[in-house]
């Protein structure tokens, strides 16, 4: 019995430029279990949407060329998924949160279209009837709007998403999300684009509602505090690689890669104190990327062999792994 | 010399900006954007001042208003003892060459088509400072000296810099005719946090070796706290707390900062401890086009009666620099019984 609801082994993903080859990923392997919160942090341009983006499947294909890897989701291999078995995952099984509320919804459709729409199509090619009656599915479309907490969910079937606030907006895409009960969602930064106090509330709905429902969840965001609130397990990533994973806690307590310090000690606290000087240097070209551990140029504890191997993640603690030679892995 | 060291630096008294909303054939005003609503604030020289709040709370327009991008519908400004609310050549002519801006986004505040060199050096020309071509390149390459470029960036356009890089240049620009104040409006909000981390650090040092003062305005909270000596927090235009940056985050007075300064996602148990208890917060921000009456916060306070609904609380001074809004706020209290009040609410949480 398979426990993993994802597991990606090796990702490759190269995008064909007129500079040559940018190798965006190097070898991303991750995985979720059944239930669980994980995390995936890391700063712009280090790849975490197009990591996401593979495992929907809705990866531009060319430009971008995936020469290695598989993804493995509930055990089936998406890459080797047909189109149509693909669409049958997508929004039933799986279900995934975009960045920015403002423009994930249509502006010329009122919500409750999409939402019925979401409800009707899941799962079925466009022209493919729904097994469900019109009656069963506004019913459906009001008991989530209800369940994501929003007031008055008749009127706001019938509103378009520019009537609504930032905040209303993100709740209708949870609802949307949830609708059709996925088992996996992926969500992209949510809330971010909110408030801080909307960004709450919404954080504190989307926990709820997975928890009850166990729904496992992949978070990407850059916003260690999100990661913290929101995840039992992280990975950090940077240039294309994994660099370290761990329990969110442990992570936070005790950071062991270099990047992942740096990155830390970067973070402005609520109780105060000066923040660190940053990390020096800058994200690599993905074109030329530096070899072996592509954190080496910009690491303060580089030595040689950094620069020849990538390092594999090695274990440090009980789900705590770095890939980093600090901790031994030279010779194996 | 004796001019600079007058103090008060900056006072904005009774600052109010609002914006008309103009519709139909004859533009006819049918409502307006309460901003601004009577905004007052000090600020020393050689003071970071954080303005925190959420979008729409009018932080922004509170910063315009001061380097007079935008001009006060009534209030006065007066900066380094001169009153500049009025908007006459020698008012603009002083304070455009006293007082800059940084702006939130380095794309788009930087003109693509033009090099740095010819971005920062405009201020040169306009303020007369040089005129001679060779001399603004020496001015302009110390300039992106002191912010850690190197001086052949000058060449450069916009598009070839990071976000890191283009924000640099604009502080740089800002930096270029020797100012005493500059408002910084969201400097770091298009940044991730390492890059952040290097424009802040950056900013301070600027700081203490040009003795300058700033207007930090930020959504974030954990920033503001870092780098600001007093903080006051925005809401729906107004002013709700103002109080040493310290003593705003670990004693809180005002529902509204409580529950901001508790719906920020943190990474430490450290800054968990000293968040305040989460209150049940619904509702939405208000839009300032119709502000509720009352005191702005009370649809979504849990401390709200009929009087909040009714009647707008003052400002008051409740502790020594230390002002909130409120109207179930004791006042005379001392900061020993509100350090063991804040102690019993945090506790609770737990």
């Amino acid at each position: 019995m398979n426990n993993n609801m994802l597991q990606i082994r090796d990702l490759h993903v190269h995008f064909h430029v007129y500079e040559g080859i940018s190798r965006v990923l190097d070898g991303v392997s991750l995985h979720v279990l059944k239930g669980e919160r994980v995390g995936l942090a890391g700063e712009t341009g280090c790849g975490k949407t197009i990591t996401m983006k593979s495992v929907m499947g809705i990866l531009h294909i060319p430009p971008a060329t995936i020469p290695r890897g598989e993804i493995l989701l509930d055990g089936r291999n998406v890459l080797k998924l047909s189109k149509k078995e693909l669409i049958r995952m997508k929004g039933t099984d799986i279900s995934m949160m975009f960045q920015d509320p403002m423009n994930a919804l249509n502006p010329v459709f009122t919500v409750g279209q999409q939402l019925r729409d979401v409800i009707r199509f899941s799962g079925r090619r466009l022209g493919e009837k729904s097994v469900l009656s019109k009656k069963e599915i506004y019913d459906r479309a009001i008991a989530v709007l209800r369940e994501v907490r929003l007031p008055d969910p008749e009127r706001i079937m019938s509103n378009y998403s520019l009537e609504l606030s930032g905040g209303m907006r993100q709740r209708v895409l949870i609802a949307m999300d949830l609708v059709n009960k996925p088992k996996f969602l992926i969500a992209d930064e949510p809330g971010t684009a909110l408030d801080v106090t909307i960004q709450a509330q919404i954080l504190d709905l989307l926990k709820e509602l997975v928890k009850t429902r166990r729904i496992s969840i992949l978070l990407i965001t850059h916003n260690l505090g999100v990661i913290q609130e929101m995840t039992e397990r992280v990975y950090i990533m940077y240039a294309g690689q994994i660099v370290e994973t761990s329990v969110t806690a442990s992570l936070f307590e005790a950071p062991k890669h270099p990047y992942t310090q740096g990155l830390i000690a970067s973070v402005p606290r609520l109780t105060g104190g000066e923040i660190a000087e940053g990390i020096p240097g800058t994200v690599p070209d993905y074109t030329v990327a530096p070899s072996g551990c592509r954190f080496h140029p910009r690491c303060p504890h580089a030595m040689t062999v950094c620069r020849s191997r990538k390092p594999p993640l090695i274990e440090l603690d009980r789900d705590h792994e770095a890939a980093c030679y600090l901790y031994g892995g030279q010779n194996g | 010399m004796e001019g600079r060291m007058a103090e008060p630096f900056l006072v904005v008294e009774n600052l109010v900006k609002h914006f008309p909303i103009r519709a139909g054939v004859f533009q006819r005003q049918i409502g307006e954007v309460r901003a601004v609503d009577g905004v007052s604030l000090q600020i020393e020289r050689g003071e970071i001042f954080g303005l925190v709040g959420e979008s729409g709370s009018g932080k922004s327009t509170v910063g315009k208003t001061i380097v007079r991008i935008f001009r006060p519908t009534s209030g006065t400004i007066h900066f380094m003892g001169k009153d500049v609310t009025e908007r006459t050549k020698r008012n603009v002519d002083f304070l455009t060459k006293q007082t800059q801006m940084v702006f939130q986004d380095p794309k788009s505040s930087l003109n693509p088509r033009r090099s740095i060199l010819s971005t920062i050096e405009d201020a040169l020309i306009v303020h007369r400072i040089s005129h001679n071509g060779r001399n603004r390149r020496m001015i302009v390459a110390d300039l992106l000296k002191r912010v850690e470029l190197s001086p052949t960036y000058m060449y450069k356009y916009p598009s070839a810099l990071s976000g890191g890089q283009r924000q640099r240049v604009s502080i740089a620009r800002a930096l270029a005719v020797n100012p005493f104040f500059i408002v910084l409006d969201e400097p770091t909000s298009a940044l991730d946090v390492s890059v952040q981390a290097k424009i802040i650090r950056l900013l301070q040092r600027l700081q203490k070796e040009l003795q300058l003062s700033y207007l930090f305005i930020s959504h974030d909270l954990s920033l503001v706290r870092t780098i600001a000596k007093r903080t006051a927090v925005m809401y729906v235009g107004r002013i709700y707390e103002l109080a040493p940056t310290e003593q705003l985050f670990l004693y809180p007075l005002c529902p509204y900062t409580r529950t901001l300064i508790s719906s920020v996602p943190v990474i430490s148990k450290e800054e968990n401890r000293i968040k305040p208890a989460k209150q049940s917060i619904g509702g939405e921000v208000p839009s300032p086009v119709t502000p509720p009456s009352g005191c702005a916060f009370h649809p979504r306070c849990e401390l709200a009666d009929d009087i909040c609904r009714k009647q707008l609380p003052d400002l008051e001074e409740v502790l020594p620099g230390h002002f909130t809004r409120c109207h179930h706020v004791e006042k005379n209290m001392t900061l020993d019984q509100i350090k063991e009040k804040s102690m019993i609410k945090k506790q609770g949480k737990s």
